[in-house]
């Protein structure tokens, strides 16, 4: 700018220097703000290195086939003993329940989405479900476990009533990306498949999700990743319990998420100078462990998910 | 539950085909024609409309059911209160103990907000314009990592190894900068303080944030990016004319977004806060504030019948909370899909 006013430019060479230059000020600020934006980068990365590695490190001490296949039953003080299995079996039955209602209602309602919505209730549903995104998880215990208390009658704790919270959790993220992949079949599939005089809804069926079912597979492990890690509403519907408890319909179970909690929870054991099998950190050595056990568990399923991506993807039909 | 809810929605929808087809797809008018679709095509239609309102159903009914089971803490007069539940506090009634725990949630879910907006701001910013372009996909999905981990990992990470480490860190703050009513009092030796959790909380919400920016970013008219450049903008000053002006909605939306997360997070508070009831802006001193969602998850595996009643009214009030948080976010959002659709 101020090259314009200049008296007597001696050459272009010289205007084009000026032109091309940034003002000092200006090249500062964006060299600031450039570290800046790096800088928040790095920072953000700071907790993912330091609760990776403190689990780690933390965790693979105790994590091993004993860990894993032992439950609490018995266990108490110091001793060097107690495992998962009772959690594991909790985590599994209550999660595989949760998707059992959720992938149902939720894909139903994607398909209801794309394929025949249209109108006040479309909309509604659309902006209820993304509200319902946000339903703290707390309050879906919360919810479950009044429903339950009405039906029959209060203090009930049983595995399925944590299922239902924890469906209220993953309805939402199931008919989000079911409904994102089911957008993404070609139009042309289905008209070709109703030229052709098909119904419907098996055109729906065969064509539509038969196309889209990498997708869906993808979207239905990670809602189940997403809700597994879930421990407020287990805490409040289906309890703790030390023993194997198969039966979600019958009595408390234990869960991962919240078998970390209790034993965070449970803190140091004061331990006599003279006892010989008490080591006095043993509950935060389960409660790393089992924290390990459920990241890699979320891990496993994510990458799961990815592999579905890949290996059916719709580019693979041609 | 179906068959009560679908059969109006679905006539409805019929009737309105018959009278006028519309012209705007080919196959409208012979789907909605009514001679097209019997049997199996018709039942199937109203299993998914009936799927489709069984998600407004379940919203309402999470509504119904809270406030069924918080009828009696609500009615009950206040002095059988105080006498039947032991830890309300000193509170006289339901309102006075609601109150602090309104407070400290919502002081909790600020101070997360406040720290993670403009760290989750520049890791957007980070992905969208200054990584390689071959790496940014990688980067983002590592901070999508941040996401995977479950709540509780963090509240045991946030107890027992970032309080020990920040508690040098938040004592030099009460020494140096205690005249701030913030950072005064007698700082706490453990660092269960509502500091602490801000932090662990703005971790938590640093992918939500960053997801939803990144796409707004993303979004940004590449012919108003590269006028920018073209008029001698540097890169900084290319975002502030171009980018952040066109994203400013998307950057509110996704920060009510993660208020609405922060509101209802339970372990991480449970775990590392150490509680208390009172109205109170002290960030570093242990046992002054608790949040909604905290109290209920300590206090309800031990609750009477009135208590249990009394911490689901709480739960209502939270519900409530976030549910008006995240509408104004989704309608935010919403607003900004039209306009950017019209362009």
């Amino acid at each position: 700018m101020s090259a314009a006013t200049a008296p007597a430019v001696a050459s272009t060479d010289d205007l084009r220097r000026v032109l091309s230059t940034v003002d000092k000020g200006r090249r500062r600020r964006d060299r600031l703000m450039t570290s800046l934006v790096v800088g928040a980068f790095v920072v953000a990365m700071l907790p993912l290195v330091s609760v990776t590695w403190t689990v780690l490190a933390n965790g693979l001490e105790r994590f091993d086939p004993y860990f894993l296949t032992h439950s609490m039953r018995g266990v108490f003080g110091g001793m060097d003993a107690g495992g998962i299995y009772h959690a594991i079996i909790g985590t599994v039955e209550i999660t595989l329940f949760a998707t059992l209602i959720s992938v149902p209602i939720g894909l139903m309602t994607a398909i209801y989405l794309v394929e025949y919505g249209r109108g006040a209730l479309a909309r509604a549903v659309t902006f209820f479900v993304d509200v319902m995104t946000g339903i703290p998880s707390i309050v879906a215990g919360l919810f479950a476990y009044a429903l339950f208390a009405v039906i029959l009658g209060p203090g009930i704790r049983m595995g399925v009533v944590g299922s239902v919270a924890l469906s209220v959790l993953m309805i939402p993220v199931v008919v989000r990306s079911c409904e994102e992949m089911l957008r993404l079949v070609p139009n042309e599939l289905r008209e070709a498949a109703l030229a052709l005089g098909v119904p419907r809804w098996l055109t729906i069926v065969k064509v539509v999700l038969r196309t889209a079912v990498a997708g869906i597979g993808t979207g239905v492990m990670i809602a189940i990743a997403r809700v597994i890690g879930e421990t407020a509403p287990l805490l409040v519907t289906v309890g703790v319990i030390d023993s194997i408890n198969f039966n979600l319909f019958e009595g408390r179970m234990m869960t991962l998420p919240v078998y970390v909690y209790r034993q965070y929870q449970q803190g140091l054991v004061p331990c006599s100078p003279d006892a010989v099998d008490c080591i006095a950190t043993i509950n935060y050595d389960r409660a790393w462990a089992a924290a390990l056990t459920l990241i890699l568990i979320v891990m496993l399923l994510n990458l799961v998910a990815r592999l579905i991506t890949r290996f059916f993807a719709p580019k693979n039909l041609g | 539950m179906t068959s009560t809810t679908s059969p109006p929605t679905a006539g409805g929808r019929r009737t309105e085909g018959d009278g006028r087809p519309s012209p705007r797809s080919p196959l409208t008018p012979r789907r909605s024609a009514g001679s097209g679709e019997r049997g199996a095509s018709r039942l199937f239609r109203w299993a998914a409309t009936g799927s489709g309102a069984l998600i407004l159903l379940v919203l309402a009914a999470v509504a119904v059911f809270l406030v069924l089971r918080a009828w009696p803490a609500l009615t009950t007069p206040a002095a059988e209160l105080t006498e039947k539940i032991s830890w309300l506090h000193g509170a006289d009634s339901l309102l006075e103990f609601v109150g602090p725990l309104v407070f400290g949630t919502v002081l909790a879910a600020a101070l997360a907000l406040v720290i993670a907006t403009p760290v989750a701001l520049g890791i957007a910013l980070f992905i969208s314009h200054y990584a390689p372009r071959r790496l940014a996909a990688g980067l983002g999905y590592l901070v999508d990592l941040l996401a995977a981990i479950p709540s509780v990992v963090y509240g045991l990470w946030g107890a027992l190894v970032l309080a020990p480490a920040v508690q040098p860190v938040w004592a030099w703050l009460n020494t140096y900068l205690g005249w701030i009513p913030l950072f005064g009092g007698d700082v706490s030796p453990t660092a269960r303080v509502l500091l602490t959790v801000g932090l662990v909380l703005a971790v938590m919400l640093l992918p939500i944030i960053t997801a939803v920016t990144r796409e707004v970013f993303l979004q940004t008219p590449r012919l108003h990016e590269e006028a920018a450049l073209a008029l001698g903008a540097t890169r900084w000053e290319m975002i502030r004319t171009a980018v952040l002006p066109f994203a400013r909605s998307g950057i509110i939306s996704a920060a009510m977004l993660g208020l609405g997360r922060a509101l209802g997070e339970t372990m991480a508070v449970l775990m590392i806060l150490s509680p208390g009831f009172l109205y109170s802006f002290a960030l570093v001193v242990a046992g002054q504030q608790q949040t909604i969602a905290a109290n209920i998850a300590a206090q309800f595996p031990e609750a009477n019948p009135l208590g249990v009643s009394t911490l689901i009214a709480t739960g209502l009030a939270l519900f409530v909370i976030t549910l008006l948080v995240n509408m104004a976010a989704r309608a935010i959002v919403a607003r900004r899909k039209d306009f950017s659709g019209a362009n």
